[in-house]
């Protein structure tokens, strides 16, 4: 591997750095955010005013914003995006281990992002299937508008995203267990770090057999085998997908939660000047909480017509993980106790996250008993409870995350009263659309329709979905202004020369704002602390940083290079 | 320039200091994906094996002669990537290079005989969509196919590599790959075509 001195090219497009790859993951899901968001304005605009978009339209946009909202949103933005670029500051290292893997990996997520955009304008339409793809509706070429080629780029573009998410899942992995600086034991990582190591753990072992099961679905689709369709005379079995499908994907939602809730401990501990309330209670119920996750999926099946003694089975493990994770928020929650806290953009995002995610999580237990589920499943009810999870995770835990490490990113700082004002509208909009949809849900209303208005005993709730759509609006147009402010700071933003302008602890608050490249230049740095010794007596400040940078010892330049 | 050559030295030293080689961690990793990838689709193979009475009638029309030479044949490719691991180890590197080229030429063989397998069966109408077991079989044997194909290109790239870097972690992870699909292809033989 040689360093020369960087083009323009090999420093902000083929970059092997993980900061420039970091951001490069960062702000293509970012703007495929707003991309998701206006798609779901555009559905949400035909279910207050039916009539706006044709049966097609809404199917496709409905599926798109589903799949982008998860694999082209979320995870870019908190494994691509954060993992990459704080992974290596946070552990001490110059870089990832495999840093041309790590291009390639953004390379490979950019090409599956453009193959998804363009599948939405080929030729009978994008794929409309909804984004879990179940079969017979996806394996049958006939069954709709643009099934075969919409589909064919749909499931290209997302087994590309997965390829790419492995490429950076080895990466992670490897990178947490070699390339620990001197000092930082497992029991010292940031517990941001662990959520990382755990995730990229869940997802190399759920993605594979979904993996399996989309070269299954494209021999249908291609070939005319029937895996997943049933035919006359003909074995096949379209819940066999949903079970490679939500093997997968079960363990796939706490892929992203995992680093959202790595956030927000970050945030609380820096914030509230508090050390973590109990930091091995907080791995190991992670770690419980990973294992669980494989053997929960069943409950996305429960009126798929499985057998009603696994669906007890999978009834009693849904709710068995819920007690990790209620472990886990009473950490988050008591770690706030007698803390002094900064009410900064960053904990007002985090801290709305942590109460929205409760709501999130308890809506969940009436979904994971199999007698209430069949009354709840596919209704409203579902809709409001995945967006009070999944929302939480991948916009107001990422906008906390930006928000706090964007000095360290950039070096620039965005504006404190916007972000506040930007806190509180998201809120306040983000309520406004998705609380009412429990109500809808409890009153009967089935997800996915194209219109309330056809079910007669659903058009006295017209005025809730306009509602809804109000706030949705108003909830992307605030966003549209955020993704402005954010370029305008990038640009054009007020220097933040601070390296540790939120006084907080962990390793990568110790190298300047925006870190060099290989991040320490002639220092390394040492581990001495635990990652959160807040409120303690440092010298004349009341934090100890976890290390410190020590100079590395000169050496002759060699002849040859 | 100057400094950018000594954080470069830096960065080898912290390198080197790492107790598991970084590259064969990675690899595993890597491995431990595909090992559910192979492993969940010949689970599936299995159980409508158990469950579907066609799969037995099917598979007696598979070709046992070329398949039997195709385990022949991995399993060598076996053998030589093992010796061109010892050998790597011993420092040996042109001896590296004869059997890392044996191996490549033993998938090539194995991908070559895959498609005059294939050609056969299909022109006596053996098409994916024929029945469950046609389907299984070109799913599992087309990807295992694209695994040897895989493992052979990393081959030929770890010996364009070696030329350059003797690196006996390149050799050894390339040989790994080598034993997976063999692995692999060991639950595939009897599973599609002695049963």
């Amino acid at each position: 591997m040689e360093h020369h001195e960087e083009s323009f090219i090999t420093k902000y497009i083929f970059s092997k750095d993980h900061k420039t790859i970091g951001k490069q993951y960062l702000i293509t899901g970012i703007v495929m955010a707003i991309f998701g968001g206006v798609l779901a304005g555009l559905f949400r605009i035909n279910l207050a005013e039916p009539g706006f978009l044709t049966h097609e339209q809404y199917n496709a946009l409905v599926t798109y914003h589903g799949a982008i909202m998860f694999f082209w949103v979320a995870m870019p933005i908190l494994l691509g995006g954060f993992g990459n670029i704080l992974i290596p500051l946070m552990i001490g290292a110059r870089d990832m281990a495999f840093p041309t893997l790590n291009m390639i990996s953004y390379w490979t997520f950019f090409l599956s992002t453009v193959i998804l955009v363009l599948s939405m304008f080929v030729p009978g339409g994008g794929f409309a299937g909804g984004w879990t793809i179940y079969p017979p509706l996806s394996a049958n070429p006939q069954s709709f508008m643009g099934a075969q080629l919409g589909t064919v780029l749909f499931l290209l573009a997302i087994a590309l995203e997965f390829a790419s998410m492995l490429m950076g899942g080895v990466n992670f992995v490897t990178t947490i267990f070699v390339m620990r600086a001197k000092g930082l034991s497992f029991m010292r990582l940031p517990i941001f770090i662990w959520m990382q190591l755990v995730a990229s753990a869940l997802f190399l072992f759920s993605v594979t057999p979904l993996i399996a099961g989309a070269i299954m679905l494209l021999m249908d689709i291609l070939l005319g085998t029937h895996f997943f369709r049933v035919e006359a005379q003909k074995v096949g079995d379209p819940v066999l997908w949903q079970h490679l499908f939500w093997f997968f994907g079960h363990p796939e939602v706490y892929v992203i939660l995992f680093p959202a809730l790595g956030i927000l401990y970050e945030i609380f501990t820096t914030y509230a000047r508090r050390p973590v309330f109990s930091y091995k209670t907080v791995v190991y119920s992670t770690i419980v909480a990973g294992v669980l996750s494989f053997v929960v999926w069943a409950h996305h099946q429960f009126v798929a017509g499985i057998n009603p003694i696994s669906a007890m089975a999978f009834s009693v493990t849904t709710i068995l993980i819920s007690i990790p994770f209620s472990m886990q928020l009473v950490v988050l929650g008591l770690t706030l106790a007698g803390g002094s806290i900064r009410f900064t953009p960053a904990f007002l995002f985090g801290v709305s996250a942590f109460a929205m995610f409760i709501i999130g999580g308890l809506t969940g237990l009436p979904l994971g008993a199999v007698a209430a589920d069949v009354y709840f499943h596919d209704t409203y009810f579902v809709v409001a409870h995945f967006h009070y999870t999944v929302f939480t995770i991948a916009v107001l835990s990422t906008i906390a995350g930006v928000y706090h490490w964007f000095p360290k990113m950039f070096g620039k700082r965005i504006n404190d009263t916007f972000g506040k004002i930007h806190a509180i509208l998201t809120l306040i909009f983000y309520n406004g659309f998705a609380f009412p949809a429990f109500f809808l849900g409890m009153a009967g209303h089935p997800r996915r329709y194209y219109t309330a208005l056809e079910l007669g005993y659903l058009q006295k709730y017209q005025w809730v979905h306009e509602i809804m759509t109000i706030s949705a609006l108003l909830l992307i147009i605030t966003q549209v202004v955020f993704l402005f402010v954010f370029f305008y700071t990038i640009f054009a933003g007020k220097e933040e020369k601070e390296p540790n302008p939120w006084k907080s602890t962990t390793l990568e608050w110790l190298t300047p704002s925006p870190p060099p490249h290989l991040n320490w230049g002639n220092f390394a740095p040492i581990v001495e602390n635990e990652p959160y010794e807040y409120a303690k007596n440092g010298k004349d400040q009341d934090y100890i940083p976890q290390g410190r940078l020590v100079k590395i010892k000169q050496k002759e330049p060699s002849a040859h290079h | 320039m100057a400094s950018m050559q000594r954080v470069e030295e830096i960065e080898k030293e912290e390198y080197e200091r790492f107790d598991v080689p970084f590259q064969r961690l990675g690899f595993w990793v890597f491995l431990s994906g595909e090992i559910i990838i192979l492993g969940g689709l010949v689970a599936a193979g299995i159980l409508f094996r158990l469950s579907y009475p066609g799969w037995f009638e099917s598979s007696t029309y598979t070709n046992v002669v070329i398949s039997s030479i195709n385990t022949f044949v991995l399993l060598t490719g076996s053998l030589t990537a093992v010796l061109a691991h010892k050998y790597a180890v011993d420092g040996n590197w042109g001896k590296v290079q004869l059997f890392l080229g044996l191996t490549a030429l033993a998938g090539l063989t194995f991908v070559g005989l895959k498609f005059i397998e294939y050609s056969k069966e299909i022109a006596l109408g053996f098409v994916p969509s024929k029945n469950v077991f046609w389907m299984f079989y070109y799913g599992l044997t087309g990807l295992h196919g694209a695994h040897v194909l895989a493992g052979t290109l990393i081959i030929i790239g770890v010996m364009l590599y070696i030329r350059k870097k003797k690196l006996v972690e390149a050799v050894e992870n390339a040989g790994l790959y080598w034993h997976f699909v063999d692995i692999v292809w060991l639950y595939i033989f009897p599973l599609f075509y002695l049963t």
